[in-house]
């Protein structure tokens, strides 16, 4: 459990993390409807309704009670009258409601659309940001942020804030007729408002403070729930399942007492406007009494002003509300501009080349690497990989490798030094152009939930069923799918699981080959295959790679026999370069290496 | 998926089952709603109350100074104390009603969470395959939120009651048909109601299966974001979203649509029924059969039921919603095929023996994946499991480590059939390291003790036998530094070694490595093999392996294909009898040969 407290309290602040740039509540409102137009859309129309029903909901009453007063109050009841004034009536109940009906659909429908288009905008830029970005938040959280943050804008916005428009009128009519009776008492009504306008501000900052919190535990119960569902396997292997709903329930109990904070701050600050108000009748009151025997306000003038403060009031209250469900959206907004406003730091370059098909090569130029707050893991690493070589990497764990390969894919930028493509530098390549030519096989084979044929075409969308089948043939991978219940159609499952692991790393091959890159990187993309699988594999590779730039990564030293050169990587710097043939040879790193794999791979 | 797309349950009224979810809620936290409702009643009395003080003020203060031309202090300082005095009551009221109104919804929430996230916990792993995870994240987020909403207006609509049925009766005691033509809003409200639920609640449906599919989108691409990016993917993606999104956006304006309608009718009734009532009233009142005062009174106790009837409403409106947040979240509670415990122990801390017997599983019904697998492990002897890609070899050690059951026959430790042994036993006993490596947001310490008492040292102990001591030592925090989620700051090796320490620390009677050391070093590996083996109390150890150095640490191997044990023995004896077998493991050494032969060839023509 301390973990969880621990944990909520660096939310945010891992170095490199999503951050949102400082904006006061105001600032935050117009921003956000800045980024969905269609908030706007149809707005003066709305505006229209919504003052026409509100007039309908202030007048209604009133002419109710006119009816009475008048058609009743004469001791004879004037039938025809209240016949008339009540079918009046009723007609204006109904196109009030009416209008309300309107109001409320173009509200929902402009509302719902700009919404739309704000997850759709998050949703994107989350896939724009670096890679390790992504990494500073967990996934349920990130999810949180295009799912519930966004929701918490919807209430605000469908009522909210023409609510505070209406009242601002209503306000100012109120004011202005309380001043018609007496300038005086209506200078006392607002002086006894004042210490709360002048409050108002601070209270709204707790509030929004509060809201925000609430925001960021509800990330962290998603964050805790996705990690005990993609973890399920191992939380059941270890029976750690009671440790982990300890930390869910107390990631759930601190959203909670977020959420009951929250509403604890709101139902203090509520009321006083009751209570100032209270006040302010009570002044008007005494005062009025005093002005009245002094002569300067007639009882009927002091009545009427009473009942005019409740129509000050009331807008004042329904302000307040409105603005405590301000706080709500602004939080909710707060969270998906943090994604937002946070730059891709590895991003798409502005007019960069677009460099054509064909060889590729290679070069990095003392390139160094940190990742964001830690020592450096690369150390002035400088090699050029020429076209239709086969390169493959091997080093202890930990040595570097798949951060080279990251840097290669512009996965990362280099801390120092370059990495150039066909002697253009990385950062100023196109990025459709980049991931045409260089494609990465990750060590975990990640699939998308849906059938085989389609995770295999996930790179190449157009490729047709046959073109996945003449790849998965061209890869010898064809008897396994034949072997599989529906074939191509198979169900992969979630994240690929309704497959092993070792059926998973060929899937991702089969996508990254039919990407047709110039360049393949593979990251230990066969370590779960067995060995005569890997053995045809790497075979089948060989042939129809035929050509292109392969760089491979991995701990089965059968790949870098078959490779041209080979890289020896050691704490982040290449120790030794050159033919498996040569470097087996001297003594070194890799000669150790291939000792120690010929040993654990051979029968004698 | 399965459990949601389940509208077709028997359909009783939305109102029967949404009064079932407020009672259950009431049932939960008596207390609080009572509080809530009280603070409730006192606010809806001090409303009524307020301008009876504003009216005594006006009557017994201020006209009589504006009669006299003087006023008497003590009398004015008490009408303001009163106005002020009914005020704070009214406050306290509102106070009490949102804070408790608050507080009990977000306890039924946080209740509702803790109950779903358990399950989550209890269901087995093929539920969880058949659940994609953005679904269960909405199930534990936006359904439960659905569920609970009604509690916020809920005390309010029941304390103001109070109000409804004073005003009513106070209407029935001063003239019956009257109080008739006025009640008929009841009726109407309720076909209103009725009409709502029934066009809302398959909306609310949809609306809501929709935000689990958004964030359903979400949370796959968002998983899969390297290779969403390392395949340039991101506008696909983005399209992907923005059409569920999109039909998200869609579902919510049908909602709206209804729920746009049902507000300002429902907020009309009542004075539409005010207006009926003076109607009828007035002929009445000409035909004799009332005085006029008394209409003067129904008429203005009629719009005193403006406002419970619309706070009524805001508990009627939440309804649908409510009802289809609850069934999603009850289908989740409802699921079952949770694992069923007996009471037997596996005491002791010796190696334990371990038996498939006959055993045979399909993650589908018609296929199965194992079939027949028999074979038995000594204790405190070493046996390697070896196969083909896609063999079984991982669903046997799943079976093995009892995270899944057979579907025909039995595994057996120590004799006893694991499906006797009570919760938690097989894994006090059995440490099970899977192919896929997962790490927890957590401390290096964290994801190897997973919350059992171990002392640094043994930590570290373990930390060195998976040759592991080195890196750990050197992060930033060592021991206490976190490695982010599944740990990202790690190398895929480093996590390897970490999930291996978490299985070496706890001394298991029985270890399952499923190719858990496919980036550790051979060396490394023999050493973790005789580390334990010859350990204090030793251990029982089945490994998935291709390695032959891996293999010939074992004493046996068991040789699958396609699900069936097609030989096992000792390693040699299977090198030289199964031809399977020798194809598999020798495949790098002919590989080499063949290699080699062409090199000379090469040179022979050069
Ligand atoms: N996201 C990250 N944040 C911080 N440090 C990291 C991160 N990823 C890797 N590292 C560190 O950088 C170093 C190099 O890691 P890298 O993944 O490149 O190793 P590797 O050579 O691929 O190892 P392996 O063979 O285990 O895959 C390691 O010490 C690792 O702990
Ligand atoms: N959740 C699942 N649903 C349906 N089928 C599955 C599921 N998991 C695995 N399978 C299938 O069961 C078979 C055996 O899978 P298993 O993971 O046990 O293989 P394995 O021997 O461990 O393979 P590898 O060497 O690749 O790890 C495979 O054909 C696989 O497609
Ligand atoms: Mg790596
Ligand atoms: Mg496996």
């Amino acid at each position: 459990m301390t973990a969880v407290t621990e944990e909520t309290t660096t939310t945010g602040e891992r170095p490199g993390g999503l951050q949102a740039a400082e904006r006061t509540a105001f600032e935050t409102i117009r921003h956000g409807l800045r980024l969905s137009p269609e908030f706007r859309v149809g707005l003066a129309g709305t505006v229209c309704l919504a003052v026409l029903a509100t007039l309908g909901k202030v007048i209604v009453p009133i002419a109710v009670q006119q009816v009475i007063d008048r058609g009743l109050g004469g001791g004879v009841p004037d039938v025809p009258f209240i016949r008339n004034a009540t079918a009046l009536c009723a007609v204006a109940v109904l196109l009030t409601a009416l209008c309300g009906y309107l109001m409320n659909v173009r509200l929902y429908r402009s509302t719902e659309s700009g919404l739309a288009t704000l997850r759709g905008k998050g949703f994107r830029h989350v896939h724009d940001l670096s890679v390790l970005t992504q990494n500073t938040e967990r996934r349920g959280a990130l999810v949180s942020r295009v799912t519930s943050d966004v929701d918490q804008i919807s209430t605000f916005m469908q009522w909210g804030g023409l609510l505070v428009i209406v009242s601002l009128g209503q306000l100012i009519v109120a004011t202005v007729l309380m001043a018609v009776y007496s300038w005086q008492l209506t200078l006392l009504v607002w002086v006894c408002f004042l210490p709360l306008v002048i409050a108002l501000p601070r209270f709204q900052r707790l509030v929004a403070r509060a809201y925000i919190r609430v925001r960021e535990r509800t990330g962290d119960v998603l964050a805790g729930v996705s990690e005990s569902v993609v973890g399920s396997a191992v939380i059941r292997a270890y029976g750690s399942e009671d440790r982990t709903s300890a930390r869910i329930g107390a990631a759930v109990d601190e959203q909670r007492k977020a959420q009951t904070r929250a509403q604890q701050i709101i139902g203090f600050t509520f009321p006083i406007t009751e209570l100032v108000a209270a006040v302010a009748v009570a002044g008007v009151v005494v005062a009025g009494v005093a002005l009245g025997v002094s002569g300067s306000i007639t009882p009927g003038r002091l009545i009427a002003f009473l009942f005019l403060i409740t129509l000050f009031i009331s807008p004042l209250q329904t302000a307040t509300e409105v603005l405590n469900e301000a706080q709500n959206a602004i939080a909710g907004w707060r969270r998906i501009l943090g994604v937002l406003d946070t730059p891709a730091d590895v991003a798409d370059p502005e007019n960069g080349a677009t460099l054509p098909r064909g060889p590729i090569s290679v070069e990095f130029e003392n390139v160094g690497f940190a990742y964001p707050g830690g020592a450096p893991v690369l150390h002035d690493v400088a090699v050029e990989i020429g076209p239709r070589t086969r390169l493959a990497i091997v080093g202890e764990t930990g040595s570097g490798k798949t951060t080279f390969a990251k840097l290669l894919t512009r996965l990362m930028d280099p801390t120092s030094g370059r990495v150039l493509v066909d002697g253009v530098d990385l950062r100023n390549v196109r990025f459709s152009s980049l991931r045409e030519r260089i494609v990465m096989v990750p060590q975990d084979g990640f699939l998308f939930d849906s059938s085989l044929a389609d995770n295999i075409r996930f790179g190449r969308p157009s490729a047709t069923l046959d073109d996945v089948r003449l790849a998965v043939t061209e890869l010898g991978l064809s008897d396994w799918v034949e072997g599989l219940p529906a074939g191509l159609d198979t169900q992969v499952g979630q994240r690929g699981e309704s497959l092993s692991a070792g059926e998973r790393q060929l899937v991702a091959l089969a996508r990254a080959y039919l990407a047709d890159p110039d360049l393949l990187l593979l990251d230990e993309a066969t370590s779960a295959v067995d060995p005569a699988t890997e053995v045809r594999l790497a075979r089948a590779l060989d042939g129809v790679t035929r050509g292109r730039t392969a760089v491979s990564i991995a701990h089965r030293l059968s790949t870098a026999q078959a490779a041209d050169e080979v890289l020896v990587f050691e704490h982040g710097r290449i120790v030794q370069r050159g033919p498996h043939a040569v470097l087996v040879e001297e003594p070194g790193v890799y000669a150790d290496l291939y000792a120690s794999w010929t040993s654990a791979t051979h029968s004698s | 998926m399965p459990s949601n797309d389940s509208p077709a349950r028997p359909n009783r009224s939305v109102m029967a089952r949404g009064l079932r979810v407020i009672g259950t809620a009431i049932r939960a936290e008596p207390r609080i709603f009572t509080g809530a409702v009280l603070a409730s009643a006192v606010y809806g009395i001090m409303t009524v109350g307020s301008s009876w003080a504003l009216g005594r003020a006006t009557d017994d203060v201020v006209l009589p100074a504006f009669r006299d031309g003087r006023f008497h202090t003590g009398a004015l300082v008490g009408a303001a104390l009163l106005i002020v005095g009914v005020a704070v009551l009214k406050a306290a009221g509102v106070m009490g009603r949102r804070i408790l109104a608050g507080v009990m919804q977000y306890r039924m929430q946080a209740r509702s969470r803790r109950a779903v996230t358990r399950q989550y916990l209890r269901l087995p792993l093929a539920w969880h395959h058949r659940h994609p995870t953005g679904q269960l994240l909405s199930n534990a987020n936006s359904d439960v939120e659905a569920a609970w909403a009604p509690l916020a207006p809920l005390p309010m609509a029941v304390g103001v009651i109070v109000m409804l049925v004073t005003a009513a009766g106070a209407i029935l005691l001063i003239d019956p048909v009257l109080a008739v033509v006025g009640f008929l809003i009841f009726p109407a409200i309720a076909v209103l109601n009725l009409i709502y639920q029934r066009k809302l609640s398959p909306l609310a449906m949809r609306a809501q299966q929709l935000r689990a599919e958004v964030s359903e989108v979400a949370h796959e691409s968002f998983d899969g974001a390297l290779v969403v990016k390392t395949l340039g993917r991101e506008d696909a993606e983005a399209r992907r979203f923005q059409a569920r999104a999109d039909q998200l956006r869609d579902a919510n304006v049908a909602v709206g649509r209804v729920r746009g309608l049902f507000d300002p009718l429902l907020e009309a009734l009542p004075t539409i029924g005010v207006l009926a009532v003076l109607l009828v009233g007035a002929m009445r009142l000409e035909a004799g059969d009332v005085v006029a005062g008394d209409l003067i009174q129904v008429a203005y106790l009629f719009t005193l039921l403006a406002f419970p009837v619309r706070a009524l409403g805001w508990v009627l409106a939440e309804l649908p919603r409510s009802v289809v947040g609850w069934t999603r979240v009850q289908d989740v509670l409802d699921a079952t095929g949770s694992m069923e415990y007996g009471t037997a122990g596996l005491a002791g801390d010796s190696p334990a023996g371990v038996r498939a017997d006959g055993v045979t599983y399909g993650y589908l019904p018609d296929a199965s994946v194992l079939t027949d697998v028999n074979f038995a492990v000594e204790p405190g002897r070493t046996v390697a499991v070896v196969g083909p890609t896609g063999s079984g070899k991982s669903t046997l050690t799943l079976l093995l480590g009892r995270l899944i059951d057979p579907d025909d026959g039995a595994v057996r430790i120590d004799g006893t059939d694991v499906r006797e042994v009570a919760r938690g036993g097989v894994s006090d006993a059995v440490a099970l390291v899977l192919q896929q490596t997962f790490l927890f947001d957590d401390t290096v310490r964290g994801n190897i003790t997973l919350g059992w008492d171990i002392p640094d040292e043994t930590v570290w102990a373990a930390l060195r036998l998976a040759q592991a001591d080195g890196f750990v030592s050197a992060l930033p925090s060592g021991l206490d530094t976190r490695v982010g989620e599944r740990g990202t700051s790690l190398s895929g090796g480093q996590r390897q070694r970490i999930a291996l320490a978490r299985a070496v620390v706890r001394k298991p009677r029985l270890l399952i490595l499923d190719d858990a050391t496919s980036s550790v070093d051979p060396q490394v590996e023999k050493r973790i093999l005789h580390g334990l083996r010859e350990g204090a109390a030793g251990s029982t150890v089945i490994v998935v392996a291709y390695r032959m150095a891996t293999i010939a640490l074992a004493d046996e191997v068991v040789y699958l294909e396609h699900g069936r044990v097609t030989d096992q023995g000792p390693h040699e004896l299977l090198l030289a009898r199964c031809e399977g077998y020798r194809a598999l493991v020798t495949a790098y050494e002919r590989e080499e040969a063949e290699r080699a032969a062409l090199d000379t060839d090469e040179e022979i023509v050069a």
